[in-house]
């Protein structure tokens, strides 16, 4: 209603002065044509500008004598024409208010005698208070006199009057469009989209939240290593046995029974099932052998190798547990080259900090041919790393047990401005591999990192608990981008 | 890895030549060890009582915290460190050798039987005129420690004793006796105890504590004593007070016992070679007879160079370096080792290893030093053969799996398509410069090759009315546009198309995919107008419904579209539901 008025109107006028006044002309609620010119407004039909004036409203008392009469009026016929009445009498007829208010006011007017008794004194009055609040109420003009007593009566009060000034807007239309958040099947049904009016989306912010399913960054990156590995022609080792015994774990590398390693400070050993049922008897003599009085070349460690010690069943602490189960299958065949790989859970018996956790997965290469070089390790680190995006490496000399020449992998991190230090490789010992029964000129070189430390510095994660395990945030896991190793 | 703290400017003297840090580091890393940390002492004091660190004044001693291998017991000291990258830098070594003393006139040991019920072996040898700073007798202290901690594993395989000579008398016996039998003074205390009180006494002690259980439970403890029945040692827990060794100390007496005696002779020798320096005959140590309770006699310690024959051919073959027999003695000489061609013709190299590498088990060892002397480096790198995979095909994939977990199906429509469903039905005009098209079309259906997803994945969904809503489908794959850079006068270009059909539009739900493919490629929703990121913008394309539409700008350039497709483009395919429409370049992630 309002809105085809005010609408309707400025096709044929410039502009709607007042509000207030279009309200009272079209006899239409002036809040309901606020309300319209906003919405309006917002769309842009029209333009309105504030305006403000200040009005008089009656109070409620006011409202009660507009309706009622003023108290003198009230107390004034209560008296009657002729005679009088006690003012007991008077009181009894009255409110309490009234009669207070029509004594003091029908007094100081000379209307009536107020004694004991109380009479008129004029017979006819006016009730010209009653008619001024009227004329408030129908927001009618009144003079300043009038303005002034009702006020000092309480009756009327002063408020501020908002309306608007109105023309048309930038879309002004006749008619609103309809607005509309969204194209639904009924606006196609109805055919009336090409009337729809959309409100304005905000492409400032995003989108809602996507409902989504997400993979854990961690294997996400092991996917794409994966990947990597089976691009440079590797085959995947099976690695679900974490329980292993120590024989394979350690005395099949070559590593010494009374390696730190061994330690029960860096070694998840198990009460249940605490030893090995069966190792290759023949092997184990063979193993055995090369520790303590060496052979193929070399010196061993020259001490007495315990057979309980190897038996010992533990938490596998490195893959290369399952290399090297896998080398002695290998060894057992006419031999053929290989090349293997595997990403999986290792243990250790260290405490947990921001770097370390008692499990983690380490990432495992090895290639096993004849005549291989350190040249070809290098190769082949160069051609690995250089998939990670690390194509600048350096190798630092270091120990192992099991390789020999052994090398730490060092690669230069732009943004750190510095070489870190990214993994560990090496050449298998011959004590290790000789007595799998490998030919001499078999040569087997491999390399291993860890899983995690990538991924950190990949996804900057600098807390390895955040990324693994369950005091991971879940957010975290749904905010990583995907893994993109490998690609580029 | 064993880490020792070694003097900066004690180590520099020791090398003839100082270094800077930067030096200092690169010459660390192509031996094989790492220097670790650079600190003071006074910062190693405050950092173990946890005090404010005090800021350090120009006359501290800089301190070089330097990562030993494992298995390089020589290197533990900064005697032994300074050796070795003497002798690398290219200078001469050091021969060590055991003065030629009658037998008669050796100092003896005599091993009880009892001994092997618990800790049954012994080696000894004398450092003669030996004259100690506080740096070397500190550096003296220090080695037995690490030795202890590593090679010895804290005490239980071997247990270093050292002694002044000239507060005792020889000969020596070590036997093993009931602990209360045993009663002497032990260092730092002034009180007599009985051994098997003493066990008791240093339950309290945190450091010995630890060593306690490995004669605890034993009936005889292993003693050592001198002629008048000093006690020198009782291994592997304490020494005596009587012959303990000062500064002033001349003449030391040197007895390791061990439960192996391969490692008991490993720590003697690293003992004596290090700290012969400080001997009035430099490099030269005195040997002591151990007489077994059988009557076997040995003499230590065995200063004597062990000969190791390493084909040429193995050291060549494994590094992939052609080398001369002479380049590769040259070579390991700088790693301490002695090399020279073994015999004529064939070209094997003899190799002397020395007392102090006991790490070299295997002419592989060897090898290895062959290696590190050359350079790791600077070895050429062979590759070994493998593939690369297609870059944008890889990338391809993995959209397509984060896609499908976001709930949309794939679809693989065709490339080729009628000439009204790229211009026409959506909306568009052909102005001749976008599309191949087809010389000799058997039907209207194969007339171009599609410049965009968008036909196919409508055509999908007008044939598919039936299927309960909503309908959420996806493609990626490639179009082809006409492109003047190209020989062929056109060019693929690989899209990534996603589609919603449903009761409403779904509009707000492929706004959310948009962010989403933009979070799985790492790249931050950024303010308008900023190229580190993406941002959207509102778009007028015909295809889709005014103000709801949109392009995506990344990286500063458009890659792509999204909005409600325009009602009369779904009419064009038979669609009678709202669809909601993205379509983007992924080459541009790449």
């Amino acid at each position: 209603m309002a809105e085809d008025a005010i609408l309707g109107y400025l096709a044929v006028a410039e502009e709607i002065p007042d509000s207030g006044q279009f309200a009272s002309q079209h006899g239409l609620h002036h809040n309901d044509v606020v309300n319209v010119i906003k919405s309006l407004h917002g769309f842009r039909y029209i333009d309105a500008q504030d305006i403000k004036r200040e009005s008089w409203v009656l109070t409620d008392e006011g409202k009660k004598y507009a309706a009622d009469g003023s108290p003198e009026v009230q107390l004034f016929l209560a008296v009657p024409q002729e005679g009088s009445i006690s003012k007991d009498e008077l009181q009894k007829k009255l409110e309490p208010s009234v009669f207070k208010i029509g004594c003091s006011q029908a007094g100081k007017n000379k209307w009536v005698d107020m004694g004991k008794q109380v009479s008129r004194k004029v017979q006819h009055v006016e009730d010209k208070v009653k008619d001024l609040l009227i004329r408030v109420q129908n927001v009618e003009e009144i003079g300043k006199d009038d303005v002034n007593s009702l006020k000092a009566r309480k009756l009327i009060v002063a408020q501020t009057w908002k309306g608007y000034s109105v023309r048309k807007g930038p879309n002004y239309a006749p008619k609103r469009k309809k607005v509309a958040t969204d194209l639904t099947r009924e606006n196609l049904q109805r055919a009336d989209w090409k009337e729809l009016e959309f409100k304005e989306y905000n492409f400032n912010a995003k989108g809602p939240p996507a409902e989504s399913g997400h993979l854990h960054p961690l294997l996400k990156v092991k996917q794409q290593l994966k990947n990597i590995f089976l691009q440079m022609g590797f085959e995947e080792m099976p690695t679900n046995n974490f329980v292993e015994s120590s024989f394979w774990n350690f005395d099949a590398l070559f590593q010494p029974q009374q390696h730190p390693a061994r330690d029960s400070h860096d070694t998840f050993f198990l009460e249940a099932p605490s030893t090995t049922r069966e190792l290759p008897e023949d092997y184990v003599e063979l193993v055995k052998c090369v520790h303590e009085s060496g052979g193929y070349g070399s010196r061993g460690y020259m001490y007495d190798w315990k057979r309980e010690e190897a038996n010992k069943n533990l938490l596998r602490t490195h893959t290369t547990a399952v290399s090297t189960r896998m080398l002695y299958a290998l060894a057992k065949q006419p031999f053929a080259p290989k090349r293997y790989f595997s990403i999986d859970r290792v243990f250790r018996n260290e405490s947990v900090d921001r770097t370390h956790l008692a499990e983690f997965h380490q990432i495992e290469g090895l290639v096993c041919d004849r005549g291989l070089t350190l040249g070809d390790l290098i190769g082949v680190l160069n051609d690995f790393f250089s998939r990670l995006g690390m194509s600048k490496l350096r190798f630092k000399p270091a120990y192992n047990p099991y390789t020999e020449p052994s090398m730490e992998i060092f690669s230069y991190h732009e943004g750190l401005k510095k070489w870190v230090e990214i993994g560990n490789s090496g050449m298998f010992r011959p004590e290790m591999l000789l007595p799998m029964g490998f030919p001499e000129d078999v040569r087997v070189i491999a390399w291993g990192l860890s899983l995690e430390r990538p991924t950190m510095i990949l996804y900057g994660i600098d807390n390895i608990r955040d990324l693994f395990g369950h005091k991971v945030d879940l957010s975290l896991i749904k905010r990583n981008p995907i893994c993109r190793l490998g690609i580029n | 890895m064993p880490t020792v703290s070694v003097g900066r400017d004690r180590l520099f003297a020791a090398l003839g030549r100082s270094y800077t840090q930067e030096e200092f580091d690169e010459l660390c890393f192509s031996f094989g060890i790492e220097l670790d940390d650079v600190t003071t002492e006074k910062a190693i004091i405050s950092k173990e009582k946890h005090l404010e660190e005090d800021k350090p004044s120009a006359d501290d001693e800089i301190i070089y915290k330097i990562e030993i291998p494992a298995n390089r017991y020589d290197l533990l000291s900064l005697e032994g460190l300074a050796e070795a990258l003497r002798v690398f830098n290219g200078e001469k070594k050091i021969r060590y050798t055991v003065a030629l003393i009658p037998k008669e006139s050796m100092l003896k040991m005599h091993v009880k039987k009892e001994t092997s019920l618990i800790r049954p072996f012994v080696v000894c040898a004398v450092l003669r005129g030996i004259t100690f700073d506080e740096a070397s007798y500190n550096s003296f202290i220090d080695l037995q420690d690490k030795l202890h901690q590593n090679i010895c594993r804290k005490r239980t395989l071997a247990a270093i004793g050292t002694h002044d000579l000239d507060t005792l008398q020889g000969p020596f016996t070590y036997e093993a006796l009931p602990p209360t039998d045993i009663n002497f003074i032990p260092l730092k205390q002034v009180k007599n105890f009985r051994a098997d009180e003493l066990m008791e006494f240093y339950k309290s002690d945190e450091k010995l504590t630890k060593f306690l259980h490995i004669i605890e439970n034993s009936s005889v403890f292993p003693v050592i004593y001198d002629s008048n029945r000093t006690v020198l040692s009782l291994p592997p827990i304490i020494n005596g007070a009587h012959s303990a060794i000062t500064l002033k100390t001349k003449n030391v007496f040197i007895e390791c016992t061990a439960t192996d005696l391969t490692k008991a002779k490993i720590v003697l020798n690293t003992m004596v070679t290090t700290f012969s320096i400080y001997c009035e005959r430099k490099f030269e140590v005195e040997p002591v007879e151990v007489i077994s309770f059988d009557g076997n006699s040995s003499v230590y310690p065995d200063l004597s160079e062990y000969t190791m024959e390493v084909p040429l051919s193995y050291i060549t073959g494994s590094i992939g370096v052609p080398l001369e027999v002479d380049e590769v003695t040259n070579l390991l000489k700088r790693m301490q080792l002695n090399a020279e061609k073994a015999g004529s013709g064939a070209s094997n190299i003899s190799v002397s290893v020395p007392p102090t590498r006991s790490d070299i088990l295997h002419p592989c060892d060897v090898m290895e030093d062959v290696a590190i002397a050359y350079g790791y480096n600077n070895i050429p790198k062979r590759k070994l053969s493998s593939l690369r995979p297609l870059p944008l095909n890889q990338l391809s994939d993995l959209i397509r799996s984060e896609i499908s977990m976001n709930g949309f199906t794939e679809v693989l429509t065709w490339i080729l398509c009628s000439k009204k469903e790229i211009f026409e039905m959506l909306n568009r005009k052909d102005d001749k410069s976008t599309a191949v098209i087809i010389g000799n079309p058997r039907s209207s259906d194969f007339e171009v090759v599609r410049t965009s997803l968008m036909p196919g994945m409508l055509k999908t969904v007008g044939h598919n009315k039936d299927h309960p809503k909503p309908i959420k489908i996806y493609e990626v794959g490639d179009v082809v546009l006409l492109d003047d850079t190209k020989d062929v006068g056109a060019t693929n270009r690989r899209l990534l198309a996603a589609l919603y059909c449903g009761a409403n539009s779904g509009f707000e739900l492929i706004h959310s995919l948009v962010d989403r493919i933009m979070e799985v490629m790492g790249t931050p929703f950024v303010s308008i107008g900023d190229k580190s990121g993406y941002y959207i913008e509102l778009s007028e394309e015909p295809e889709f419904l005014l103000g709801r539409q949109a392009k995506i700008i990344y990286k500063g350039s458009r890659i792509g579209t999204f909005g409600i497709v325009h009602p009369e483009v779904l009419n064009n395919f038979g669609i009678p539901d709202p669809c909601s429409f993205l379509e983007l370049n992924i080459e541009s992630f790449l």
